[in-house]
């Protein structure tokens, strides 16, 4: 089929991705996404507190789920995501290149890594216990073991430049420990994001654990800092005056909270990663058990 | 005893597998006819039923897939661990998609019950790749310093046992870590391993990386001769280890070795009885027993002894032996002729020497290789059944009257490769296991298996260990 130059194409409706469901920012407010030349992309719903309490409502619905699923479940699921995103690699090379005013080869970089990056993390799921956890050698008559458990319902700010690397990249690693997001896209550039709702959809990722929301920044954040079911923030997304805003909400129910950090500001999202973002939303469980005692006989060999 | 239920048969297809007369060698991505043309037959231990006829790998044959997986050395270390990972990733996801096909070919070259490979060895098998796959580019954070490096060509010869699950312990972390491989399975499960290359072969694995050498033991010995081979893992018995250990001295070669066992099953008075009797089953029955880690050795206090035997007895006569394809089969056939003269030589020494046998009443199919389950009491610690690992479905019960009593009798042995424990008592548990020499230790479980967790043998059961962060460790420089 050649492309017929007369046809009309059929734009796309950019929804939200809340609990599973695309719906429209409640508010009914949208704004204007343009390319790095200005031009006219779409319109993205431009969401309000109430649709960022949904989100977390939604979040805190899909955590027990999320959180008790084995590690190689939340592996394998991961993994379908890269799966499907490979899939949609032509769309997502267009939006990221549209949105971050990148050629087309520099969008295809920039999708690739994306993809590698879920590959990544997905074989994080059950190997961060191995690396962070472990038995301890207590002086007494005591099993002693320390695990990793996720903290729980995170709010991460995505990074503003990256729109779909830095994206992944910050929110890969809160799912692959086992929390439940509450991501807020871009401000300038949310398509790449409000799209990857729906690969996660269609991911076997269960509804919830994965809200996107897109609008301004700071009107979005600023009730989800100081949300008290929300555990943990990320603030990459954040210039340094709303970080510290953030910061000073967050402590309210002292979520744990990642700042922004220098190497973000680089936008430079292709080195390893590393195991810093797993580890920002994890906590540490330690279990003690007697172990009792058989007597000083025993056996020496 | 008369059953109250008939089963009517339920047997799986077997058109879901497509099995070639005859296969040859894989060798650098083609396969490949021995060099001096030998073949040998492959059977269905349930019918002895000829399933193929595979080439029979030779010295010369050896060394060709050893130079292979030399020259594919040089690129697939290269690899940055990210695209290793991919590979691993594809090969872990065809596998679960011809995982049935998979489980059926098992089963007919093997003769455990499908129950066994559609819910257990493919199950894992899969894991186990998809597991590996994401080391591939963390060795870094692994704990084995910066930037470990692979050894070279590994050499690995598996057991007829668990046929794909061995080879998946195998080769998974050996790729994941940069090395490349020849693999000779055992020469009555050939099967698994050929699907294995082809499988490879849809997953676009560079040629030379993965080499498949169908065999018996002068293959295996040479291949642990070989100069250029850097690594041995051997799964098999303790004999053949000792051999491997003594061929590979003043080598630079590194070794894993998997070997025997005569695992303790350790059933305290508190323990739920139901419970207990199920986990003593899956010990010594689960692939008619014939596992390295087998809890063939039932310690139970005195006190509840003829309670639980009783119960195990009454279990055992509900066990439904025959046709392996059939779903609803819980013992299958022995694997071959040979083994089933070692079990059937076994048992007749256990009677010599004064045991008594007890047999669950079964009929044995009139063709193939069977034997009912069995157990042994009356035994002490000097018998030949509570020493010598039998590998078949044979259970030999002895008693004991305190927790000290019971670890010392488990550690009466050899081998060191399994144990478990059978109490509601959790400081107990933990205290017997402290004292226990053995690798791995199930604690109201049994027989429970996982990439990530590591495996392997105290004393004569072996070296090394295979799955978790520490099987890594096999197959790096460090």
């Amino acid at each position: 089929m050649s492309e017929r130059s007369d046809r009309l194409s059929v734009f796309k409706t950019y929804k939200l991705y809340v609990g599973g469901k695309f719906p429209r920012s409640e508010s009914g407010r949208v704004y204007e996404v343009t390319d790095s030349k200005g031009k006219w992309l779409a319109n993205a719903p431009q969401s309000s507190r109430k649709d960022a309490r949904d989100a977390v409502v939604a979040a805190r619905k899909a955590f027990g789920g999320w959180s008790g699923a084995t590690a190689y479940n939340r592996g394998q699921i991961l993994y379908r995501i890269a799966e499907m995103l490979e899939g949609r690699r032509d769309q997502f090379v267009r939006e990221v290149a549209e949105a971050e005013g990148l050629s087309k080869s520099k969008a295809a970089a920039v999708v690739d890594a994306a993809v590698d990056r879920w590959v990544w993390y997905a074989g994080w799921t059950d190997k961060i216990a191995q690396i962070v956890g472990g038995a301890n050698p207590v002086a007494g008559p005591f099993f002693n073991l320390s695990t990793p458990e996720p903290t729980g319902v995170v709010t991460v700010l995505a990074p503003q430049e990256s729109s779909f690397l830095g994206l992944v990249s910050v929110l890969a690693p809160v799912i692959a420990a086992g929390n439940t997001a509450v991501v807020v896209a871009s401000a300038e550039s949310p398509l790449p994001a409000l799209s990857l709702g729906e690969v996660l959809a269609t991911s076997d990722l269960p509804g919830g654990v994965v809200n996107i929301l897109s609008g301004r920044t700071a009107e979005i954040a600023a009730p989800l800092a100081s949300h008290q079911d929300v555990n943990g923030i990320d603030l990459t997304g954040a210039d340094a005056e709303l970080a510290k805003e953030l910061e000073i909400a967050a402590a309210d129910n002292l979520k744990r909270v990642s700042r922004p950090q220098a190497v973000d500001g680089d936008g430079d999202w292709s080195t390893d990663p590393g195991t810093r973002r797993l580890t920002a939303f994890l906590e540490t469980k330690t279990v003690w058990h007697p172990t009792g005692a058989l007597g000083a006989s025993g056996s020496s060999y | 005893m008369a059953s109250a239920f008939e089963y009517a048969p339920a047997p799986e297809s077997r058109s879901v597998v497509d099995i070639a007369p005859s296969y040859g060698l894989f060798i650098d991505g083609e396969f490949t006819d021995a060099a001096d043309g030998q073949v040998f037959k492959t059977v269905s231990p349930s019918s002895e039923e000829v399933l193929s006829e595979v080439a029979r790998a030779g010295t010369a044959d050896v060394d060709r897939a050893v130079q292979a997986a030399r020259r594919a050395f040089e690129k697939w270390s290269a690899l940055p661990g990210s695209e290793r990972a991919k590979y691993l990733f594809r090969i872990a996801r065809i596998i679960q998609e011809r995982s049935r096909e998979l489980a059926v070919l098992e089963t007919l070259d093997n003769g455990k019950p499908i129950k066994e490979t559609r819910d257990a060895d493919l199950p894992l098998v899969a894991a186990h790749f998809f597991y590996y796959a994401g080391w591939a580019d963390k060795l870094d954070h692994a704990g084995y310093g910066a930037n470990p490096r692979p050894l070279g060509v590994a050499g690995q010869i598996i057991p007829w046992n668990f046929p794909l699950l061995m080879l998946a312990w195998k080769i998974a972390p050996a790729l994941a870590t940069g090395n490349t491989v020849v693999l000779k399975p055992a020469e009555t499960t050939p099967l698994s391993a050929l699907f294995f290359a082809d499988i490879c072969r849809q997953a676009g694995l560079p040629k030379g990386v993965v080499n498949i050498l169908t065999g018996y033991g002068d293959a295996g010995s040479a291949l642990v001769e070989h100069p250029d081979v850097n690594k041995i893992a051997f799964t098999g018995s303790t004999a053949v280890g000792k051999a491997i250990a003594r061929q590979i001295a003043g080598t630079g070669k590194k070794a894993t070795l998997e070997l025997g066992g005569k695992g303790a099953n350790i059933v305290f008075d508190d323990a739920p009885v139901d419970q207990a009797v199920e986990g003593i089953v899956t010990g010594i029955f689960f692939n008619q027993g014939q596992v390295c880690c087998a809890g063939s050795r039932l310690l139970v206090q005195e006190s509840i002894e003829d309670e639980l035997l009783d119960s195990l007895k009454r279990r055992l006569s509900t066990l439904r032996l025959g046709d392996p394809l059939d779903k609803n089969t819980d013992i299958g056939a022995i694997n071959s002729q040979e083994q089933l003269s070692r079990i059937t030589a076994l048992v007749e020494t256990g009677e010599a020497e004064g045991a008594d046998r007890w047999s669950a009443p079964c009929e044995l199919p009139s063709a193939g290789y069977w034997f009912a389950p069995t157990l042994f009491t009356g035994v002490t610690q000097a018998h030949t059944v509570a020493r010598d690992e039998i590998f078949g479905p044979v259970l030999s019960v002895l008693s004991f009257r305190t927790p000290d009593e019971a670890v010392a009798k488990a550690n009466n042995s050899q081998y060191g490769l399994s144990a478990g424990i059978w109490t509601e008592k959790g400081s107990r548990i933990l205290a017997v296991a402290n004292k226990l020499r053995a690798g791995v230790v199930w604690a109201n479980t049994f027989n429970k298996f996982d990439p990530t967790s590591p495996f392997g043998g105290y004393k004569e059961s072996g070296f090394g260990r295979e799955g978790g962060r520490h099987g890594l460790e096999g197959y790096l420089d460090v």
